[in-house]
C-alpha cells in the first residue's frame, strides 16, 4: 500500500523551455520520429527487433476496478489502462525524459504560454475509428468538466485556472496556459486520448462513469494503446489483444506490439504472484520484496530475475505536527509539544540505524536515504545532503539540548523523560498489509528503546491509517512510504507545498505554520517558474536543505525495483519508474513460441 | 489404578514443561527481545560432542557460524573455531518467577551466541522466544480457562440448583453463546477495543475476551451435574435436616462437579492457548516484540519465510507435547471421573 500520485492539487507552473531541449538534444543517440509515408507517420521505436504472436500473462493484485480512466484511482485499473490508452507526449520509463508519442511535434511559445501540438497522420483507435483534434478538444474537455469529477481535473489546473484548448485544424491542438509549467510537457504523459464517437453520447446523458466497466463488450470500449479488450472472467482474468491500428512500428517496420494476447491474471498478494510466477503460470513480475526476490533468485529455472536499481519510493517515519489547538486531546498536548522540537527529531533521526533496514528488510537490496529526492532520481537529488551516520551520542546530546533527562525505570532500565518528568512514550502506526515497513518500525522501536524511549508498534488497515493522519490526525508518528510517479520534482508538489494533501505530517494548511514550511513553499514555488534546469535545481536543492535540517520527515530507506521474467521474453528491460516491466510491453516479444493449443 | 498411574504421569510430564517455561528466564540463554543485527535468520547451532578428528569431548561445543561472503541469509560453520558451552553462566539479567533478580543462565558461551533453535528476522533467539513466549501463551490460556470455569460454575450451579425461570434464562443465554462465531467475535472485540496498548493491558484483554466467550459448555456440563445431584438421596436428607440452599451448594453439590470441572480444564488451557495463538498469529494479539507462541508462528504468514527457513516452523513443534499433556491429563481424568462413579454408586447401578 503506498501512496501514489496522491498529487492531485493544482500545480502552478512555468517553462518547460530546458526539458524541452534536453528531451531532444539530451539523447542523441535515440532517433526521433521517423516519417513511413505521409499517409502513416508510425512511430518508429529503436531496439531489438522482435518475433510477432504469443500470449503474455501476468498477475495483478487483486482486480481492476475500471477501464475508464475517468474514474481509476487505484494502481491495477491504472495498470491496466496503462496497456489499453495512449497520451500526446509520453515520459520514457528508461530514459525518464518525454518523448513525442501521438503527438508528432510540439512547439512551445516564447512566453512559455502556449502550447502547440502536432498529431500524428493515419491515428485509429482500436476499434478502427480515425483520431482526429476533435478528439483531443474532447477529451479535455471531460478532463476538465467539473461535473465528471475526473482524476486528472486537478493536474490540468495550472497557474489557478484550467488550461484552455483550442483546435487549429484536424492534426493541430492549441493549449494554453495561465502561467508558464515548470515540468513543461510532461504534463500531458498518462492523460489518455479517449474516444469521442464513444464517448460523447453517455457525456451527455451525464452517465460516463458507468461505462468503460470490465463488463463493457469488447466494441463499446476503444483506446490508442498497444492491446484492447478481449475478454473478462470476474474474479479470474482478464484478456486483451493486439490492437491493429497501433501507431508505432519497429526499425524493419512491422507494426508493433509483436504479442497477440496479454492476460491480466487476478491474484490475491504478493505472495501469490511469486507462486503463480514460481510454477511458470506468468511470464513477468514485479513489484517485489527482497525475501521474495531471493527467493525466486535462488532457483532460477527458466527465468531471470533483475534488480533494476534504486527506484523513486522513499519511506518515512513523520510525527503529528498537526495544530488541533483546543480539540487536541490532553494525552496528545504533551506528546506534541515533544515532537514540535527540531531538537527531537533530529534526535529520532540521528538514533535510526538506517543501514540495519537495508540490510535486514531490504537483504541490501536497497539504499539508505536522508532526504526526499530517492537515489533512483538521477537528476534532481542534492548531493551535499549530509549522510550522517547512526549515532546514539549525537542523539543523547540532541535530547540534552532540548531539555530531556533520563532516569532509572522501575526494571531497572533508563527512561527518557521531558522537563516535567514525563516519560517519553510514543506510538507508531504502519500500514498492517506491508510487511517491509512494520519490520521497519519493529527496528526503529529497538533503536529508540537505546533512548530509553518507550515506543509501541500499531499496524492498521491503510485506509484507517490514512484517515487517522489526513483526516481526524489521532496519532502520534507514523511510518510510511511513497513512491513518485515521475523523477520531476512536481510530482512530489503535495508533499513540499504546506497546503499539500500530502503533507503529512500537517496536510492542507491555509497558511504555513512554521517559517522554514514558508521557505520551502516559497522555494519550490519559484522553482516552478526558474526558466533553466540549474536555476530549478538549485532551488529545489535548498528546499531539500531545509528539509532535512528540519527533519518534519525521517527518510529511512529505498528499496531497489526487483523484477523477474521468463528467459523466452524477449525486450525485457525493466525500468524503476511504473509501470515497471509493462512500459515497453509493445516490444515485448516471445523467442519460441509455443506449440499452439499448449498455452 | 492404571488411570492413577496415567494420570501421575502426564502429570509429571506437564509439570517438567510448565517448570521450564516459568524459569524461562534461567533455561533461556538471551533476552528474548534483544535483537542480534548482525546474525538474522541464523540457522540452528547443533551442539557436538565429537570434533572432526574423531575425539570425544565432556563438554558439548558448537562451531561459529559465519556469514557467507556477498550474502545475507547464507551461513557456513567455521569448524576452525569450536566453542565451548559453558553451563551456569552468567548473562543479561533477570527476575526468576518474576521476582527473584538474577544473571545465571543455564548454558551459554563466551564467544558467541548459542542458538539452538536459530534466529528471526532481527536476530533474536528463537529458543529464548519459544520459552518466555510460553510464559505469555500458557498463562493466557489457564486465566482464560480459569475465568471460564468460574463463570460456568457460577451460571450452571444458578440454573441447575434452582430451576424455574432462572435456568430458562440463563440457559438460552448460553446456547446464544454456543451459537456465536466465537472467532469472529474475538476479532470484532479486539478490533473495537484501543489501538495502542500495551503488552501488559493487550494480554489481559486477551484474557478477559477468550475467558469470557466460552464459559456456555461448561455451564450446561455443570448445570446436568448439579441437576442430578440435587435429586441425591443425601442432599434430600440434609435437606430435610434444614440445610440452607448456600450449604447444600457449598458441602454437598459443587464438590459433585469436581471432576467435571477439572476434565473441562484440562481441554480448555490448551483451546484457549490455541485461541490466543491465533489472535497473535493475526496481529490482535500481545504486540511484537514481546514474544507469545502466536507472534513466533505469525512470522510464517510469508511465504519467503515458509520455503526459506525451516527453522521457524520448530516452535510449533515444541508447543506439540504441552498440547499432548493436557488432552493426556484430560482423558485420564475422564476415566478417573468415570470409575469414580462406578465405585460410588457400585455395580448395580451400572446398567
Amino acid at each position: 500500500m503506498r501512496i501514489r500520485r496522491a498529487n492531485f492539487v493544482s500545480y502552478r507552473m512555468l517553462s518547460s523551455f530546458f526539458l524541452l531541449l534536453v528531451a531532444f538534444l539530451g539523447h542523441p543517440a535515440t532517433v526521433w520520429p521517423q516519417q513511413k509515408s505521409v499517409k502513416d507517420e508510425s512511430l518508429v521505436l529503436p531496439g531489438e527487433v522482435g518475433r510477432s504472436g504469443g500470449r503474455l500473462v501476468v498477475s495483478l493484485r487483486g482486480e481492476p476496478k475500471t477501464l475508464n480512466p475517468l474514474i481509476a484511482a487505484d494502481s491495477r485499473s491504472r495498470e491496466v489502462i496503462g496497456v489499453m490508452q495512449a497520451d500526446l507526449v509520453h515520459i520514457n520509463r528508461a530514459t525518464q525524459l518525454s518523448e513525442p508519442a501521438l503527438a508528432k511535434s510540439w512547439k512551445l511559445s516564447a512566453d512559455g504560454l502556449e502550447y502547440t501540438i502536432v498529431l500524428r497522420k493515419g491515428l485509429k483507435f482500436s476499434d478502427g475509428q480515425a483520431l482526429d483534434a476533435d478528439d483531443v478538444v474532447f477529451t479535455f474537455r471531460i478532463y476538465l468538466d467539473e461535473n465528471v469529477h475526473a482524476p486528472q481535473r486537478d493536474l490540468l489546473i495550472v497557474g489557478g485556472k484550467p488550461i484552455v484548448v483550442g483546435k487549429v485544424d484536424a492534426q493541430t491542438v492549441v493549449f494554453q496556459l495561465a502561467k508558464p509549467y515548470g515540468a513543461g510537457e510532461r504534463l500531458f504523459d498518462g492523460l489518455a486520448i479517449l474516444p469521442r464517437h464513444l464517448l460523447e453520447k453517455p457525456y451527455q446523458e451525464g452517465r460516463l462513469g458507468q461505462i468503460g466497466t470490465l463488463a463493457t463488450a469488447a466494441n463499446q470500449w476503444a483506446g490508442l494503446g498497444p492491446f484492447r479488450m478481449k475478454e473478462y472472467v470476474a474474479g479470474q482474468r482478464l484478456l486483451l489483444e493486439r490492437n491493429p491500428y497501433y501507431w508505432k512500428t519497429d526499425m524493419r517496420g512491422n507494426r508493433l506490439p509483436y504479442l497477440d494476447e496479454l492476460v491480466f491474471l487476478f491474484v490475491p498478494n504478493a505472495d501469490a504472484q511469486v507462486l503463480k510466477f514460481q510454477s511458470g503460470e506468468t511470464d513477468v513480475i514485479s513489484q517485489l520484496g527482497a525475501e521474495n526476490f531471493s527467493v525466486l533468485s535462488r532457483q532460477q529455472k527458466g527465468y531471470t530475475m533483475t534488480d533494476a536499481g534504486p527506484g523513486l519510493e522513499y519511506n518515512f517515519l513523520f510525527f503529528n505536527l498537526n495544530d488541533a489547538g483546543e480539540k487536541s486531546s490532553l494525552e496528545m498536548r504533551p506528546k506534541q509539544k515533544w515532537f514540535r522540537q527540531v531538537k527531537f527529531r533530529q534526535a529520532v533521526s540521528a538514533a535510526v540505524d538506517r543501514e540495519a533496514i537495508v540490510r535486514l528488510v531490504y537483504q541490501e537490496r536497497g539504499s539508505a536515504i536522508w532526504g526526499l529526492v530517492a537515489p533512483g532520481n538521477h537528476r534532481w537529488g542534492n548531493e551535499k545532503l549530509a549522510h550522517s551516520p547512526r549515532s546514539l551520542d549525537r542523539a543523547r546530546t540532541f535530547l540534552k539540548e532540548a531539555g530531556f533527562s533520563w532516569s532509572n525505570g522501575p526494571a531497572g532500565e533508563s527512561t527518557l523523560q521531558d522537563s516535567y518528568g514525563q516519560p517519553v512514550e510514543f506510538s507508531i502506526l504502519t500500514s498492517s498489509s506491508n510487511a517491509d515497513r512494520a519490520k521497519m518500525a519493529a527496528l526503529i522501536q529497538d533503536d529508540l528503546k537505546q533512548l530509553g524511549m518507550r515506543v509501541q508498534v500499531v499496524p492498521l488497515e491503510f485506509r484507517s491509517l490514512l484517515d487517522r493522519v489526513t483526516q481526524t490526525k489521532e496519532y502520534d508518528a507514523c511510518l510510511m512510504g511513497i513512491v513518485s510517479f515521475d523523477a520531476d520534482p512536481n510530482s512530489d508538489i503535495n508533499v513540499w507545498l504546506s497546503s499539500g494533501g500530502t503533507h503529512l505530517w500537517n496536510p492542507s494548511q491555509a497558511h504555513p505554520a512554521t517559517p522554514w514550511e514558508a521557505e520551502i513553499d516559497r522555494l519550490i514555488e519559484e522553482q516552478m517558474s526558474a526558466r533553466t534546469f540549474e536555476q530549478r535545481k538549485k532551488l529545489y536543492d535548498r528546499a531539500q536543505e531545509i528539509l532535512a535540517e528540519n527533519q518534519p520527515m525521517i527518510f529511512l530507506a529505498s528499496p531497489d525495483i526487483l523484477v523477474g521474467s521468463k528467459n523466452s521474453v524477449g525486450n525485457f528491460h525493466p525500468a524503476v519508474l511504473e509501470p515497471y516491466v509493462l512500459w515497453n510491453v509493445e516490444q515485448l516479444y516471445l523467442k519460441s513460441l509455443p506449440a499452439i493449443g499448449t498455452r | 489404578m492404571r488411570s492413577r498411574r496415567t494420570f501421575t504421569k502426564w502429570l509429571v510430564v506437564l509439570g517438567a514443561l510448565h517448570t521450564i517455561v516459568v524459569c524461562a528466564g534461567f533455561f533461556a540463554p538471551y533476552d528474548p527481545i534483544e535483537q542480534d543485527r548482525k546474525n538474522p535468520y541464523l540457522p540452528p547451532m547443533q551442539l557436538h560432542l565429537m570434533d572432526l578428528q574423531g575425539h570425544v569431548h565432556l563438554r558439548p561445543f558448537a562451531y561459529v557460524l559465519k556469514l557467507r561472503e556477498g550474502t545475507f541469509d547464507q551461513y557456513e560453520q567455521d569448524t576452525s573455531q569450536p566453542v565451548v558451552v559453558k553451563f551456569f553462566k552468567s548473562g543479561a539479567g533477570y527476575r526468576l518467577l518474576g521476582f527473584l533478580p538474577s544473571r545465571k543462565h543455564l548454558f551459554g558461551s563466551e564467544e558467541t551466541r548459542i542458538c539452538l533453535l536459530g534466529t528471526d528476522a532481527y536476530g533474536r533467539d528463537q529458543f529464548s522466544r519459544l520459552l518466555y513466549g510460553g510464559q505469555i501463551s500458557l498463562l493466557a490460556g489457564i486465566l482464560g480457562a480459569g475465568c471460564t470455569l468460574f463463570i460456568g460454575l457460577f451460571v450452571g450451579s444458578v440454573a441447575g440448583y434452582f430451576g424455574g425461570w432462572r435456568d430458562d434464562v440463563l440457559m438460552r443465554v448460553a446456547e446464544l453463546f454456543l451459537a456465536l462465531p466465537w472467532l469472529y467475535l474475538l476479532f470484532a472485540l479486539r478490533a473495537f477495543l484501543s489501538l495502542s496498548v500495551s503488552p501488559l493491558k493487550a494480554f489481559f484483554l486477551i484474557v478477559v475476551v477468550i475467558g469470557g466467550v466460552g464459559w456456555a459448555r461448561p455451564a450446561r456440563l455443570v448445570r446436568g451435574v448439579v441437576l442430578s445431584a440435587k435429586e441425591r438421596d443425601f442432599v434430600r436428607a440434609a435437606r430435610g435436616f434444614g440445610a440452607t440452599d448456600g450449604y447444600l451448594l457449598r458441602r454437598h453439590i459443587l464438590p459433585e462437579t469436581s471432576s467435571v470441572l477439572l476434565t473441562q480444564a484440562a481441554i480448555l488451557v490448551p483451546q484457549y492457548v490455541l485461541a490466543e495463538m491465533t489472535l497473535s498469529f493475526l496481529g490482535l494479539g500481545i504486540p511484537e516484540p514481546v514474544p507469545s507462541w502466536g507472534n513466533l508462528l505469525s512470522n510464517l504468514q510469508q511465504y519467503s519465510v515458509l520455503v526459506s527457513y525451516w527453522w521457524m516452523y520448530l516452535p510449533a513443534l515444541a508447543m506439540v507435547p504441552f498440547f499432548l499433556g493436557y488432552l493426556g491429563l484430560a482423558s485420564s481424568l475422564q476415566e478417573r471421573g468415570e470409575a469414580y462413579k462406578i465405585e460410588r454408586r457400585g455395580p448395580g447401578s451400572l446398567t
